[in-house]
């Protein structure tokens, strides 16, 4: 057999047997994962997808230290039920300034991706704070310490945004310059709050199935 | 002959077993407690290091990192000299390997609970650490594939492969996968965004999943297996056809975590269709497994680590045929997002790679050190306490994970969703109750085990054994 016998030589081979390696465990990400960074629809936004705000994006950061995604998925599947529950099907356009991406893998609380505008600020601070004051049989954690600390406790916002500048979020060196005012007196919980109040917002007429 | 003797390096086989089974008992402890949190919220006291969003990840990544990876450094280390008959090249490198891993897994571990997590499930170590990792696996490549060029046998032993195979392709995946603008210190973003970092993230995860988990652990399956059952392998030819297509087929899995997102559908189904095709393999290796220990059933009466290791072949067959099932697309709309997967996991990570480890460290470490298991015994509890844990485990998060996905989706005569999400979280406490009791019998003989083998080896050295003299077999023309 051929494939036996060029398999022989590899194994006497150390050299060869780590090219091998190397190059047959290359070829399924080189074909299937390699061309989507090239496909421009998924890193076009929607026509109202907008990159997140200071007080937005300090909140997602705070979403991602807390382990927000470990519980909470972010996409919404084009199935009636999750349509019925959630809202319009989550589009790749709309996640073109997520990084990393938050779409999660388990749903132990429900889907968040269009939860913006569905409750108050002063409902999400409570529920924030202390979930079971607003939702009994919640099993979701307090996170107190949010309603303690500055938003802009560690002050280095303006290095997070000239970070996204550079991989090419069209954030200005005048946004950059006025973002530690923008977050002046607000705490993590506020912070929070807004990112949650922007979440799936950006969905256009066209866009509602 | 050798001029001078020269032994194998096992000492740091020794400390890697033992650290491996220091950090199950710990990260199993954070499971536990996390299941626990599950079922009373409040029990994180309102502490923030204690929260389920940051005590999760340590779970995962000290069972992953700490736990598998010293687990696979120690029988790789301890089987690649075997296997080629010569010590480690490199036994400094290789000591610096295994210390700075433990040393990056605790820094690691408490960075996590500090909150800083670069938001990628299995890949939440934040930059630094992600750097620290890569220069620590060159190191563990560069010992490993030195000792086999300089091997004494001319073919390379099936093993061989399959710890090659970890070493290359997570090197790979982690490298591309942690690529990341820091914006300070401890905070980076993704070098990719969206749809497209999602893409690649699966790539990453489920990989880690297919060359960390399932062909690292094959690795020690390869070598441990037939030398326990003191068989050889049953096909050598079977196990050749397996290995390579397994390291082509796993790869393009990936996007089944991802089905019905927003991501290309193209990607998804030709994800869905390689799961498929994953299976022969997977099973493939399996068959050659249960073969090879098939004229040695009799071991088996008395021997609680031949036990455990068969019984983690049948887990492994169990998880690697549910696995292509839910990653059938109409499966999927079921299983996906809820505990069904948490499940499947566990069907892997505690009947078939804990399972392995633990039977491969009871024949293990009363060899390294050159006496009895101090209790036999103790080990026999501890099979049926894995055992037990782990079926109660799988069939609780089956339940919470079917009615999960059947009730979300259910409609009633009108059309309308049948049942709130809040009923529907609040129907799941008995799973998440018998869950957590499943954590605690599996936890329970985890740390009866740390026990025994401390026992074992208190008060011994390791024993220095030398390579056999050089004979001319195995050589070709």
């Amino acid at each position: 057999m051929n494939g036996i016998g060029l398999h022989k030589k590899l194994e006497n081979n150390i050299g060869l047997l780590i090219f091998g390696i190397l190059f047959v465990s290359a070829i399924g990400g080189l074909v299937q994962v390699l061309p989507s960074l090239f496909q421009e629809s998924l890193s076009t936004p929607t026509a109202n997808t907008r990159v997140y705000s200071p007080a937005e994006l300090i909140g997602r950061d705070i979403y991602i230290r807390e382990g927000c995604s470990v519980c909470h998925s972010q996409q919404i599947r084009p199935l009636l039920a999750e349509v019925k529950r959630y809202g319009p099907y989550s589009q790749a356009g709309e996640f073109v300034y997520d990084r990393p991406f938050l779409w999660g893998s388990k749903r132990t609380g429900p889907d968040l991706h269009r939860v913006g505008g569905k409750y108050s600020d002063i409902w999400h601070r409570m529920h924030l704070l202390n979930p079971r004051s607003v939702v009994e049989n919640s099993i979701m954690p307090a996170y107190p310490w949010m309603g303690e600390r500055a938003a802009n406790a560690s002050g280095d916002i303006q290095q997070r945004l000239r970070a996204l500048q550079k991989v090419g979020h069209p954030y200005s060196d005048a946004d950059i310059d006025a973002a530690p005012a923008a977050l002046e007196g607000m705490l993590e919980v506020d912070a929070v709050i807004a990112y949650l109040q922007s979440l799936g917002t950006a969905i256009d007429a066209g866009m509602t199935p | 002959m050798n001029p001078v003797t020269e032994y194998y390096h096992d000492r740091v086989v020794t400390f890697l077993v033992m650290c491996s089974m220091i950090w199950a008992v710990l990260a199993m402890s954070a499971g536990v407690y996390v299941a626990a949190e599950l079922v009373w919220p409040t029990i994180d006291f309102g502490q923030q290091w204690l929260s389920f969003g940051r005590l999760r990840p340590l779970h995962t990544n000290g069972i992953v990192f700490g736990f598998g990876v010293s687990a696979l450094m120690a029988t790789a280390f301890y089987s690649v000299q075997r296997t080629c008959h010569v010590p480690l090249r490199l036994p400094r490198i290789a000591w610096f390997t295994a210390v700075a891993w433990q040393l990056g897994v605790l820094a690691g571990g408490l960075s996590l609970l500090a909150g800083i997590n670069a938001g990628k499930e299995y890949a939440e170590l934040e930059w630094p650490f992600d750097i620290a990792i890569t220069l620590l696996w060159v190191c563990f490549g560069l010992v490993f594939f030195t000792t086999i060029a300089k091997r004494r046998i001319k073919p390379i032993y099936v093993s061989n492969w399959f710890y090659g195979g970890l070493i290359i392709v997570i090197a790979m995946l982690h490298i591309v996968n942690s690529l990341a603008i820091p914006a300070t210190l401890f905070k980076s973003y993704s070098l990719f965004a969206g749809a497209q970092d999602a893409i690649l993230q699966w790539w990453y995860g489920h990989n880690a999943v297919g060359f960390l988990l399932t062909g690292g652990f094959l690795g020690m399956m390869y070598y441990f297996l037939p030398k326990h059952a003191d068989r050889p392998i049953w096909s050598y030819r079977l196990s050749i056809v397996a290995f390579w297509a397994f390291t082509y087929s796993y790869i393009w899995a990936g996007p089944h975590h991802l089905h019905y997102n927003s991501i290309p559908d193209w990607v998804q189904n030709l994800g869905m269709v390689m799961s498929l095709i994953l299976l022969a393999p997977s099973w493939a290796t399996m068959i050659n497994g249960i073969m090879t220990v098939s004229s040695a059933w009799r071991k088996l009466r008395t021997d609680p680590a031949l036990k455990f290791i068969v019984l983690s072949l049948a887990f492994y067959g169990l998880a690697t045929f549910e696995g292509p099932m839910m990653a059938i697309k109409s499966v999927n709309v079921v299983s996906h997002f809820t505990d069904w997967t948490i499940g499947h996991v566990h069907s892997g990570a505690l009947g078939w790679n804990a399972m392995i480890t633990f039977g491969t460290f009871y024949f293990l470490v009363p060899r390294l050190v050159g006496t009895e298991l101090y209790s036999v015994r103790m080990a026999n509890t501890h099979f049926w306490l894995a055992l037990a844990g782990t079926m109660l485990y799988i069939l609780a998060m089956w339940g919470a994970g079917v009615s999960q996905g059947l009730l979300w989706l259910s409609l009633d005569e009108l059309g309308e969703l049948s049942f709130s999400f809040k009923d529907i979280m609040a129907s799941m406490t008995p799973y998440y109750a018998l869950r957590l009791v499943a954590g605690l019998v599996f936890l329970t003989g985890a740390a009866m085990m740390l026990f025994n083998l401390f026992m074992t080896i208190k008060g011994r050295r390791t024993v220095a054994v030398e390579p056999p003299p050089v004979v001319a077999y195995g050589v070709q023309a």
